[in-house]
């Protein structure tokens, strides 16, 4: 059957089986191989996309289902040659080791900042809850979703306040973070 | 790589259409929801569907709504809306504190409700919530629609009474005053299904007497609610001996078996302590009126 869908901001027309799973379509089809694949039975979250924004499990859905959707994966997080405040974050704050759940893991961040600018600990726990982690034991990556959110709410007020200098705060906090948590 | 066997594919474009392809699809036509319990199990071969008729574009079978006494959900909708409606929270807090320990957010955002209860899996939380609450189920055909109480859908494990060629599309929740609930499960890690869960129901008379009650128990051998329990409650006022009494009943009623989430002996226990602490809740609950 032939399929029809927006990935990335960019539409894409395949012939699958109906049985193809949408991250064998992501990874094998159109060869975006940032979305990972694990467990199979929607357990670790690896595979984890937006689709029409919301995050999915593309290991259990058909990329049948997503015809007509748009979907997101870590290669769309970068826009016009700027990585997302999420992706900045991750290397700020150390939010990944190995790298094998980070993609499913910036793009539930992405979800949920985009719903919620301004979540705690709590509920950044809860957001990721459905994915695992082998390397970090959460903390660097509840810290790297917290520094995103107060970058954008940076951002955000830079923007209110025209010509302000809160760029130039931003990378002299960036600077002695990653000073710090080298030494 | 774990994939299903090959099927055919259709995209049910209403309700009337979703009945056609069941009816042409025969025996092996399967509607697809959420897929998170469909998939997996056609992954594992467990299920081998000819044809799959997905149902997520029949957006007119998402929603909840208040119906007179009666709160009404579409069997499309997501667990993630279940968790943000305030209504639901507000009037049946059990099926909120399921939903917080249903699988995991993600996974949350594609299962349904009419899902979960056509899967008709002994652990399914939902189950024991719509038994809790008293819960009917609306069931539509080609040209037939009935509605039946929950516990009249569930045959037994994994078994529904749905004839083929029949899709439940609406679950309803009776409203009632004073009263109040909750929900609490034993799981081995986040996301899990229960080892053992217990919901209960309590609604309370102007002297604070219980003028009714229900107990239900997930993933222990025991289908609807527990009358032995009830009857412990009912005209009794709410104290901790009631609750243990009930409790008690409601364990002896269950019928666990070992496996590798715990020892009967062990889900017994949990079956009674679990329903000492949501009937506290529940009573709690409806004795401050939230």
């Amino acid at each position: 059957m032939q399929v029809t869908m927006t990935v990335n901001g960019v539409e894409v027309t395949r012939e699958v089986e109906p049985r193809r799973l949408l991250v064998h379509f992501i990874r094998e089809d159109l060869r975006l191989t940032g979305t990972h694949w694990g467990c199979d039975t929607s357990n670790c979250g690896v595979c984890v996309v937006l689709v029409d924004g919301t995050p999915v499990k593309s290991c259990t859905m058909l990329a049948a289902s997503a015809g007509g959707h748009e979907v997101r994966t870590v290669e769309g997080l970068e826009q016009g040659g700027k990585l997302d405040p999420i992706q900045d974050a991750f290397m700020e704050k150390h939010g990944l080791q190995c790298g094998f759940c980070t993609p499913g893991m910036m793009l539930t961040s992405r979800a949920l900042l985009d719903a919620n600018p301004d979540p705690s600990e709590d509920e950044i726990r809860e957001a990721i809850s459905g994915q695992i982690c082998r390397c970090t034991g959460y903390s660097t990556i509840v810290r790297s979703v917290r520094w995103a959110a107060e970058q954008e709410q940076k951002a955000r007020d830079g923007e209110s306040a025209a010509g302000s200098t809160a760029d130039e705060g931003t990378h002299e906090t960036a600077d002695h973070e990653r000073a710090g948590a080298t030494a | 790589m774990q994939t299903p066997a090959p099927f055919e594919y259709a995209r049910a474009t209403s309700i009337d259409d979703a009945l056609r392809l069941l009816a042409e699809g025969g025996e092996d036509a399967y509607l697809l929801a959420g897929g998170h319990s469909l998939l997996p199990m056609a992954k594992l071969r467990l299920a081998r569907p000819e044809l799959l008729i997905d149902i997520n574009d029949l957006t007119d079978l998402s929603y909840i709504r208040r119906d007179g006494d009666w709160l009404a959900i579409g069997a499309l909708t997501r667990h993630a809306e279940l968790l943000a409606s305030g209504e639901v929270g507000e009037l049946f807090q059990l099926a909120h504190d399921a939903e917080r320990v249903i699988a995991d957010p993600v996974v949350r955002n594609r299962g349904t409700i009419g899902g979960s209860l056509c899967q008709a899996d002994p652990a399914e939380d939902l189950s024991t919530v719509c038994d809790v609450v008293g819960a009917e189920v609306v069931i539509r055909g080609r040209g037939s629609e009935r509605t039946i109480p929950v516990t009249d859908l569930h045959a037994g494990p994994y078994e529904t009474t749905l004839a083929r060629g029949e899709m439940l599309t609406e679950v309803r929740w009776p409203i009632h005053a004073r009263t109040s609930s909750a929900y609490e499960k034993v799981e081995r890690r986040v996301g899990d299904w229960a080892v053992t869960a217990a919901g209960a129901s309590v609604t309370l008379g102007s002297d604070g007497t219980i003028v009714d009650a229900s107990i239900g128990l997930t993933a222990v051998g025991v289908q609807g609610t527990i009358d032995a329990a009830r009857d412990a409650l009912v005209g009794q006022q709410p104290s901790e001996q009631v609750f243990a009494a009930a409790a008690q009943a409601a364990a002896a009623a269950s019928r666990p078996s070992d496996d590798t989430r715990g020892t009967a002996e062990y889900k017994r226990h949990l079956a009674d302590e679990l329903s000492r602490r949501v009937l506290r809740r529940a009573a709690e609950r409806a004795a401050s009126g939230s």
